[in-house]
Parts: C-alpha cells; structure tokens; sequence
C-alpha cells in the first residue's frame, strides 16, 4: 500500500475530529482516544519495520511528482520519532484519564492532544520546508489550546507570552523559507539540497542557515532563545507538560538535524561550528538552572535545554558516529522526559507542592513511585546500560576524536551534574522523614503509575538491547550523514 | 436611549439571502475560476454577521439553531474523508477523482470531488469564523 506512510497522521486526524462529536460523553472519548494512540503505535512500528526493509517511503501527495509537488517522506529517523511519538501520545493520553477533570476533558481536550500529534508526525513526516511550516502551525494551534486547557490564572499569563514568541518565530519562518526559495526556486527538501550544493558557498545561504537556527532554536529552545521556556512550560498539568516537554522541543530539534545536515553543508566551518558553541552554552546554561533550582518542575524543564545541547552539539560534530548518537540520545530522551515529568506530575499530585523543599521521606510510603523515578532518574543521566549511555558514549567519543575537546569535556561533565541535579529530587524528596499530606489519599498512584512505568521499561529495553536497536538507528544517522540516500529516494534519479 | 435600527433589519432582511447566493455562486465558481469553499464560506459567515449586527444574538440562534463547533467537525470529516478516499483506490493521498457525468436538466456537467473537499472548506471556514465571533461577542 503506497499511502502506508501517510496513517500515523491520518489517525490521530481522524479521531481528534471524531472526538470533538463525543466530546460530551467523557467516557467514550476516553475509550476512543485511547484506542486510536494505540492503533497508532501499532502502525508506526509497522513503519518502522517497512523502512527498514524497504529503504526510504515517498509519498507524492496529490500525485504530482517530485519536486513539484508536497512530498512525504519517511525514512528511518523520521519513523523512529514517528514511533517514539505515537508512544508517548498513548501514555499521555492514558495518564490523563485520572489527571484531568472530566470538565476539562469534556473541552475537546483529547482533539487537541490528537492534533497536537498530527502536527508533530506530521512534521517529522514531511519532505517539504513549506509543509514543515504547515505542521509547525498545526501543532502550535494545538499546544496554544492545551497550554491554556483549565484556565488558571498563571496558565493564561504564559500562554500570551508562548503565543507572542511563537508568533513572531512563525512569522521568522516563512520568511526564511521565502529567502530559500528565492534563492533556489524549489521547497522539496532533496530538491533545495540538490541545488544548494550546485550553488557551492555564498553568503546568503549562510545567512539562510543562521535565519532558520534561530527559527528552529526558539521552537527547541536553544541558547540565547530558550528564555521562554521554563516559563510557560511551568503552567500546564502534568500529563500536558508531558507532551510538550517530549516533543514540542523535539521538533525544533529534528529540524535543526535535517536542515543542518541535508541543507547547509557548504560552510560548515561558520554554521556547524557556531551550532556547536551554541550547543555547548545550552549546555552549561541548562546546567546551571537543573542545579539551581529547587522546584522539581524547573529542575526537569532545565533539564530539557541539557539535553537539547547534548544532541545538536552531536550535529554539530558530523560524523556518522556522532549522528548515530544524537539520533539515539534524541529518541532516549523523548521517552525519559515524558516519563519524568509524569511522575513529577505524580508527586505533585500527592504533595501539592513542587517545591523540594517541603517534600520528603515519600519513599516509605510510595516505594513503587520511588524506585521508577530512581530509574528514569539514572537514566537520564545515561548510566549503563540503560538507555542515553550509548548516545552520550557516541557524540563524547567523536567529539574528543574531533578534537572538540572543550565541546565533548563540556558534555561529559554535565552528565555528572544531570545526574546531581536529578538525584537532589530523590535525595531530598524520597529519602528522610515521611510527612503526611493533605489529599493524598485522593489519589490513585497505582494507576497513574502505569504510564511512566511504561516508558520507563521502555527506556530500560532501549537501552538494554542497544545491540538489537542500534542498526536502527545508524540507519537512521546513514541517511543524515550521507544525503544523497536522502535525495535519491525523493527524486528517483 | 433606545436605538432605531428598523432600517438595518429591514435591509438585513433582504441582502443576507443576496449575499448567501452570491456565496453559492462563488463557491461553483471556484471550480476552475477564482473563488471556492474559503472565499464562499467567508462570505456566508459575512451574511451571519451582518444578522448578528441587525438583530441580537438570541435571535440568530434561533432562525439558525446550528452547533458551529460541530458544523467545523463535519467539514473537517468531508475534507479528510475526500482526501482519505484515495486510500481505497490505491492512489497517493489526495487524488482526486473527476469525470463528465450526464444529469436530467443540468445536460452534461463535469464532477469533480474537489468539491466535495471544497465543501468541507466551506463549512470549516463557516464554523471556525462564526464560533470565534460568537465567542468573542459573548463576552459582555
């Protein structure tokens, strides 16, 4: 079947505008969201499966060829991320179901995570900048409605900021991508690498690079662009927070990988390099605030910018090898994110307060809690064998092989302070004295345990049959490190 | 002070059904010609507008008693389904399916699916212009 790539959007589409009929009846849609995020894994794997013994999947939609036409294309990373999204949704989405009130839910709230994932697939799916552009506003539309979802006051302050941004960052877009065209007169990714390579190195193109690092960079919150981030991502529920912190970043992320390794390879020395220092200040910066800070929220949400640093910095290193590690540490910490910040959200929900300080000894009474978040906790910070070892082994290894040696010094420190900073959650918050909180009988720990600890297995198999999953994913690094698969595969030359 | 808006109503009366049928007309006429579903729904969403202006809200809502959050669902269910329906066919997604078709009175008439994905236009545009006015008028 020649569309088979095109399902993993079309699903979640289908049962969002399903959904908004039965919005009323909150148990129905519970059951159909639920259903559909996990016919959707389901399909991705399927994907996944086809890619790796097919090649790469093109879809010319509307039946005009390549380049004149939107095409989709999957190949390997954009199905592993597919997959990884699709998972996530599915635990979101289950999560949700003791979380959220039933009168939030009635609000097209399980529509708007459906489109959310049709925007994120979508862009993880598409062969087309100006697409790209299309999904990123499918998915921004989305995330407005669910930042704001229950309406509390601090909830509505940080989404007219994460509007204002994503506004004007949109705004950035299309611009750059008018830029891009008038210089080569096409938007099909492979067919605009095609001709950048015949133009060779010329300024615009650099200042085209630069233009869409910055656009790219607010959506995944790099340095100096990350200042709207631990702001807004603060304001909504758990399970919400969960969505965004795992994918939104990592859209912004994927899109800086594809760009920076399809389009701009001409002067690497300027845009690679400086997407390297950028990396590495990210770094420190997100360093700084996991440690600083003792809310456990902050702590996690600045954990996203460590990591967001750790895998362009990959990018900006480009060899295959380091490739193949930014590509298994992006996916490792989709799944680690999502399953922090759902527990985070249990926490939260027994104590009623995010602040570390007024948290402890939950240990003796949630051990299952506890232990699951000592797991993700370590890996996290990519203790062998569990899953963000080998990514982080990979890009340190070829950054010192690089000589980038400050860069991959830099990275490797931050593990360590990764794991302080993470570790201070559990030190401080698990260990001592038990307390007894106000409504924590309320809440249904066992059953919001069932998604992170979903993911959590996940991330323990990820990491643990790294020997079965890694020819996945150096599948997925061939293509970036090498385009002309890449192209070959759209154009069919 | 109270307000005299008769000859607004009165007007309204009579151009909301003009501007109606000239929406129709612009949305055949976007088969080959500009015009289509958007242009056609804004227009049609400008007539509800103007009722809205003439009378009040409760008024509107009762000659139209139309959920819009739903009529936006339907659109977007004949959208998709329009461009889904290739699926069956085994053609790329959004293949369109044409044909000249002989009908009684209309004589030989071209049909295109297109406009059935330009109806689920039409009627997204519809219901996403009249919920965010209606929302917006709401407020007090």
């Amino acid at each position: 079947m020649i569309n088979f790539l095109i399902l993993p959007i079309l699903i979640p589409f289908l049962t969002g505008i399903l959904l908004i009929f039965f919005a009323k009846n909150v148990s129905l849609s519970r059951w159909i969201a639920g259903i559909s995020s996990f016919i959707t894994i389901i399909v991705s794997a399927l994907l996944v499966q086809k890619v790796r013994v097919d090649g790469i999947q093109t879809l010319d939609v509307s039946n005009w060829q390549a380049p004149f036409g939107i095409t989709l294309v999957s190949d390997m990373l954009s199905a592993l991320l597919v997959l990884t999204t699709s998972i996530i949704l599915f635990t979101c989405v289950i999560y949700s179901f003791k979380t959220i009130s039933k009168e939030q839910e009635r609000f097209y709230y399980y529509s708007a995570m459906n489109f959310l994932a049709v925007g994120v697939i979508g862009a993880f799916t598409t062969g087309d900048i100006f697409n790209l552009f299309v999904f990123f506003e499918v998915l921004l539309m989305s995330s407005y409605v669910l930042l704001v979802h229950g309406g509390s006051k601090i909830q509505l302050r940080e989404s007219l900021k994460y509007i204002l941004v994503n506004v004007i960052s949109s705004a950035l877009f299309v611009i750059t991508v008018a830029y891009l065209y008038s210089v080569v007169g096409t938007l099909n990714m492979a067919h605009i690498s095609v001709r950048l390579s015949e133009i060779g190195e010329s300024g615009i193109v650099t200042v085209i690079a630069v233009l869409f690092l910055i656009v790219f960079g607010l959506k995944g919150a790099i340095f100096p662009l990350y200042f709207w981030m631990p702001g807004s991502y603060y304001a909504p529920p758990a399970p919400i927070l969960a969505l965004f912190g795992a994918l939104l970043t990592k859209v912004g992320v994927y899109s800086i990988m594809r760009t920076y390794t399809l389009f701009f390879l001409n002067d690497k020395d300027f845009t690679h390099q400086l997407l390297g220092i950028l990396a590495i200040i990210t770094v420190i910066v997100g360093v700084i605030g996991a440690i600083a800070y003792s809310n456990i929220k902050k702590i996690v949400i600045y954990n996203i910018i460590v990591a967001v640093g750790v895998i362009l910095f990959g990018v900006a290193v480009m060899t295959p090898e380091s490739l193949t590690g930014s590509v298994s540490y992006l996916i490792h910490d989709m799944i680690i994110k999502a399953a922090l910040f759902l527990l985070i959200g249990i926490i939260i929900a027994i104590t009623g307060t995010s602040d570390l300080r007024k948290i402890s000894g939950l240990i003796k009474r949630y051990p299952g809690l506890g232990w699951t978040f000592f797991i993700a906790a370590l890996a996290l910070a990519g203790i062998p064998p569990l899953s963000g070892f080998i990514g982080k082994l990979l890009i340190v290894q070829e950054g010192f092989k690089e000589e980038h040696y400050w860069g991959a010094g830099i990275v490797l420190m931050s593990s360590l302070l990764v794991l302080f900073s993470i570790m201070k959650i559990f030190i401080n918050g698990f260990w001592g004295t038990p307390q007894a909180y106000k409504d924590e009988e309320a809440v249904p720990v066992r059953k919001l345990l069932v998604a992170p600890v979903i993911l959590v297995i996940i991330s323990v198999l990820y990491g643990a049959g790294s020997e079965f999953v890694l020819p996945y994913i150096s599948q997925a690094a061939e293509t970036l490190s090498n385009p002309s698969i890449y192209i070959e595969a759209v154009l069919k030359e | 002070m109270k307000t005299n808006d008769i000859i607004l109503q009165t007007t309204t009366k009579v151009v909301v059904f003009i501007i109606i049928l000239f929406s129709i007309f612009i949305f055949f006429k976007g088969h080959y010609t500009p015009g289509g579903g958007f242009v056609g729904g804004l227009l049609t969403s400008g007539a509800i507008v103007l009722l809205l202006l003439a009378f009040d809200m409760k008024t509107v809502a009762e000659i139209l008693p139309i959920n819009y959050i739903y009529m936006t669902a339907t659109g977007l269910l004949f959208a998709v389904g329009t461009a889904a329906g290739a699926l069956f066919f085994n053609v790329p997604f959004l293949t369109h399916a044409f044909g000249d078709v002989y009908l009684p009175i209309l004589g030989k008439t071209s049909l295109h699916t297109a406009t059935i994905f330009d109806l689920g236009v039409f009627l997204v545009v519809v219901g996403v212009t009249m919920t965010i006015i209606q929302t917006i008028g709401g407020d007090e």
